[in-house]
């Protein structure tokens, strides 16, 4: 009798089911797999590092590489940190732009998630869809930054400039027309019976375990556990927005998708009202010798040229001590944790990564179920490999 | 909250605490590394607190810093509490020659990758983990990134009068 | 192709090589190499509003042996150097590279100890594409440039070409 041995098979780096950089290496009896263990660190960039040399406004940029697909949120989640570490209050206006951008930012971030999702188990036109929707949301980011997608337009103390003056009229476009397209998009998967049997009962988790792995976001939500950074702990604003929280019940890859779908629909509710009820007021708080001041007084006036040469070249004595700032990503809880000793640079700038977490839980969603539930398990985890090695 | 956690870790581990610290609003208990399993496993069974999230964990290198004589590396367990919304921190200090501590496997699954990525970038080595390999620098890679003491590596950016030479890597 | 190694150095080709230049730009297959950042642009060219089909180039193939183009499309860390090399090896004659993004030119903003500073220390590059990441525009540009450089190609230098060309 041929004793049965497994089959190990090595989802390589290049990959076009791995959303990047991936590796999974499988073990295999028959088409079950028996043991998955992800080896990551093909993309590793050393950015914690990099932001250790450089000054607190040069190390922005750097943020926003992380998480390509949600720039914004990048940046607003260190910004919000150093802020908290001058002890520096923004302006109302300020707040309520952050927010919705940031929501845009989920909104596009969800779109490509279901675009990439669907194309890996089948579905190749719901790509084209979700990057036509894309392509007005960056319409948005090109038209407030300059830049389609690394746009670092939220910075220390405010916005980089004033907001454009067809912004709203842009956001609710955006508003108005992702509304109604998504009723298409579910029309086209959710009654999929080919989708539904891809997804069902693929990649479940229970609530306990996904507590005790630390996941966040979707992946928690979608468990039944009702914990969104915005409403438990709000920040930027948050506190004056009208949502709802939508949450799972059997923690598989189908209510992940449904629970996504919805987050859009609550976004877009959160960027009407953050239009509909922005005050006014300026775009930069006014904190001499730590927030540039804006580029009109530079030009007119002595005391905000050298604030900005000074600002610029040798940035601003932080206190010491250490912050922790967590915000709501689209990925899950994103956290920057700034530590200062009292110098003009960061002296530890961490990055708590939502994908990097929730990839360490794919072992647990996988093992046991058929091979081609791997490539639904990568997908409704909903990783970037950016954030992942960073 | 910020009242009950207190009272909490003073009464049953009173003495192990070294410093209680609060800075913007942001609670934080220096502890001394034996006693972190126990008081995390209390954490735990203590109910009314429901301090059952492990958010993230994080190491800093105090290298050359006045701070170094307390301990050259510092670890900080970030926990949440999810029914009462609340976060605290617990900080270790650690020696600078061969840190070592207990690792927090077996309490929660998510400090596997977490403490993989600390040995990786840090060096610091926790005693009892299941699988404690790099994760994420290449394998040929030697020392640990996030040191102090291990340089940038950068490369002078060759411009028209050095662009014939190789580049210049600066440590 | 074998038949070029057996025309003598005394014959000179122009309406073969025009034929068969015609040919292979216009139906170049892409093994997009997507890493990072610019793999999300590339994915946007691709995509309906800055098609890149109408240049013939909407098939990709996700195997290398399939593949013409490789598009390097991101930020090549140390550890994936070899899978890149490896990658370009598999990849069949004729074959062009686009380095695309600054990342994958020069280093681009990373310069430490973990990024290789510019994929063409690993492999050689016919089109750099600046930008961080660059517009699908300028991918677009980068693409009409290299389908003029494969113009300007002749089927009897190709062989000691790529006889240098995989170092």
């Amino acid at each position: 009798m041929p004793e049965e041995k497994t089959v190990t098979l090595n989802m390589g780096p290049q990959h076009p089911a791995t959303h990047g950089v991936l590796r999974v290496v499988l073990e295999l009896d028959g088409e079950t797999v028996v043991k998955a263990r992800p080896v990551i660190g093909y993309l590793h960039t050393g950015i914690e590092k990099t932001m250790e040399s450089k000054l607190y406004y040069h190390a922005l940029p750097a943020t926003d590489r992380m998480d390509y697909l949600a720039p914004m949120s990048n940046n607003l989640g260190y910004c919000l940190a150093v802020e908290k570490l001058m002890d520096i209050e923004v302006p109302e206006k300020v707040k309520w732009a952050r927010a919705c951008l940031a929501e845009l930012t989920r909104v596009n971030s969800h779109l490509v998630w279901l675009g990439t999702h669907a194309i890996d188990l089948g579905a190749m036109s719901m790509l084209l869809y979700a990057f036509r929707e894309r392509e007005l949301v960056l319409d948005v980011y090109e038209a407030c930054g300059g830049q389609r997608m690394m746009t670092s337009y939220i910075r220390i103390g405010g916005l980089a400039h004033e907001l454009p003056k067809d912004f709203d009229k842009k956001v609710l476009k955006i508003v108005k027309v992702v509304r109604e397209r998504l009723n298409d998009y579910e029309k086209l998967l959710t009654d999929n019976e080919i989708f539904i049997n891809r997804t069902k009962g693929v990649a479940v988790i229970s609530a306990e375990d996904a507590i005790n792995y630390s996941l966040s976001g979707p992946m928690l939500r979608g468990s039944g556990v009702k914990h969104d950074l915005r409403k438990a702990n709000p920040y930027s604003g948050y506190e004056n927005f009208d949502f709802e929280i939508p949450v799972g019940k059997n923690g598989d890859a189908y209510d992940r998708y449904l629970l996504r779908l919805e987050e859009i629909r609550q976004s877009l509710r959160i960027a009407q009202q953050a239009i509909e009820g922005m005050p006014e007021g300026p775009y930069r708080a006014h904190v001499p010798g730590v927030v540039l001041p804006p580029k009109e007084d530079v030009l007119y006036k002595m005391e905000s040229l050298i604030f900005h040469f000074k600002i610029i070249t040798e940035g601003f004595q932080a206190p010491f001590g250490a912050v922790y700032q967590a915000i709501e990503s689209p990925k899950g809880e994103l956290g920057f944790y700034i530590s200062s000793d009292g110098s003009n640079k960061p002296h530890r700038v961490r990055v708590r990564p939502p994908a990097f977490v929730n990839l360490a839980a794919l072992p647990r969603l996988v093992e046991g179920s058929l091979f081609s539930d791997v490539v639904c398990a990568i997908g409704s985890i909903d990783i970037v490999l950016g954030e992942v090695d960073r | 909250m910020e009242e009950k956690v207190r009272s909490f870790l003073n009464s049953s581990f009173g003495e192990a605490i070294i410093k209680e610290d609060n800075f913007r609003g942001q609670q934080s208990f220096y502890i001394k590394p034996e006693v972190l399993i126990p008081i995390c496993q209390a954490l735990l069974e203590n109910g009314e607190l429901d301090v059952r999230f492990l958010a993230d964990i994080t190491s800093l290198d105090w290298l050359g810093h006045e701070e170094e004589k307390n301990g050259r590396f510092e670890l900080v367990y970030n926990l949440y509490s999810l029914s009462h919304r609340y976060r605290f921190f617990l900080k270790v200090r650690l020696p600078g020659d061969s840190p070592r501590i207990n690792t927090l496997t077996p309490l929660w699954e998510g400090a596997n990758w977490l403490e993989r990525e600390v040995y990786d970038m840090m060096g610091i080595w926790f005693e009892g983990h299941p699988d404690m390999t790099k994760i994420l620098t290449p394998d040929e890679l030697e020392g640990h990134p996030l040191r102090k003491d291990f340089p940038l590596t950068w490369e002078q950016p060759q411009f028209s009068w050095n662009k014939d030479q190789p580049p210049e890597v600066v440590r | 192709m074998g038949l070029e190694e057996k025309i003598p150095d005394s014959v000179i080709l122009t309406q073969l090589d025009k034929m068969v230049n015609w040919g292979r730009k216009w139906s170049i297959w892409p093994f997009g190499f997507g890493l990072a950042c610019c793999a999300i642009e590339m994915m946007s060219t691709f995509a309906s509003h800055f098609d890149l089909a109408r240049y013939g180039m909407e098939v990709t193939r996700a195997s290398p042996r399939q593949a013409d183009l490789m598009i390097v499309a991101g930020r090549v860390s140390v550890k994936m150097a070899p899978v890149v090399k490896t990658l370009y090896e598999q990849m069949p004659n004729p074959k062009w590279v686009i380095a695309m993004g600054s990342c994958a030119s020069c280093g681009g903003v990373f310069n430490n100890y973990a990024i290789v500073q510019g994929v063409d220390r690993i492999i050689p590059v016919d089109i750099y594409i600046p930008g961080c990441p660059p517009r699908p525009e300028q991918l677009m540009d980068g693409i009409l440039k290299l389908q003029e450089k494969i113009e300007k190609e002749s089927l009897k230098d190709q062989h000691e070409e790529w006889g240098r060309r995989t170092v």
